[in-house]
């Protein structure tokens, strides 16, 4: 699985993408964010308040409820900012 | 119908002209450009999710087209670290008529402020810097769409 950070997030996480293979009992954004939230300080400070958070699933808006599987893209971001 | 996301300026007026050359079927073209306020901002870096960014504002560009008799259109975003009074963003609408113009104009910015993935991170005079929150403001105008 392909994770993504950006902005604020990517600061936090202190990447700006990393592959992932959390088990098999991952199965939704909120599950990865769990996994993905232990594997560093970083990563915590990253995921600490996820009503901050926005994510996509394989380029397009999804939720925390939304399914995730192996080989998806899944990217963590604050509100978008642009124009 | 296109989008362009760059980190070179772009020339408003040159994007204008080339969206309507040649065509005898647009009556209206109604634009927006947005610039970055100076004051307390020295400079203002857009960070983008490549690949989501450009379907994104390909999304929004279609549905422009679905609500409005368009016969053109166009957006075009800056990323990178621009400088006050630099353009950030373009959006043009073209029609026969001058409300079809005016409102897909509107209606392109407000759904590029909340759904297509950019982030500013300002930078103040004393060099701090700090990523600019969401406004509230931005959701209530996407939201008059419906």
């Amino acid at each position: 699985m392909r994770v993504l950070y950006f902005a604020w997030v990517r600061e936090r996480a202190g990447r700006a993408a990393e592959d992932v293979a959390p088990s098999a009992g991952v199965t939704t954004v909120s599950d990865l964010a769990d996994f993905l939230a232990q594997l560093s300080p970083g990563h915590a400070a990253a995921f600490a308040d996820r009503t901050r958070l926005r994510v996509a699933v394989n380029q397009e808006q999804a939720g925390f409820d939304s399914p995730v599987a192996a080989n998806d893209e899944v990217a963590f971001f604050p509100p978008m900012t642009g124009g | 119908m296109a989008v362009r996301v760059q980190s070179e300026a772009f020339d408003a007026a040159a994007e204008m002209a080339a969206l309507t050359a040649g065509r005898e079927d647009i009556g209206a073209v109604a634009s927006f450009t947005g610039l970055v306020r100076g004051g307390a901002i020295r400079a203002m870096t857009l960070e983008h999710y490549p690949g989501m960014t450009e379907r994104a504002l390909a999304a929004i560009e279609a549905e422009a087209h679905r609500r409005w008799p368009l016969k053109a259109s166009l957006i075009v975003h800056r990323v990178g670290r621009l400088l006050p009074g630099e353009p950030i963003v373009l959006v043009a609408a073209a029609s026969e008529g001058r409300h079809a113009a005016f409102e897909a104009a509107a209606f392109l910015m407000d759904y590029l402020k909340t759904d297509a993935p950019f982030w500013k991170c300002e930078e103040r005079a004393d060099g701090t810097s700090d990523w600019v929150d969401a406004r509230e403001a931005d959701g209530t105008a996407k939201a008059r769409w419906g």
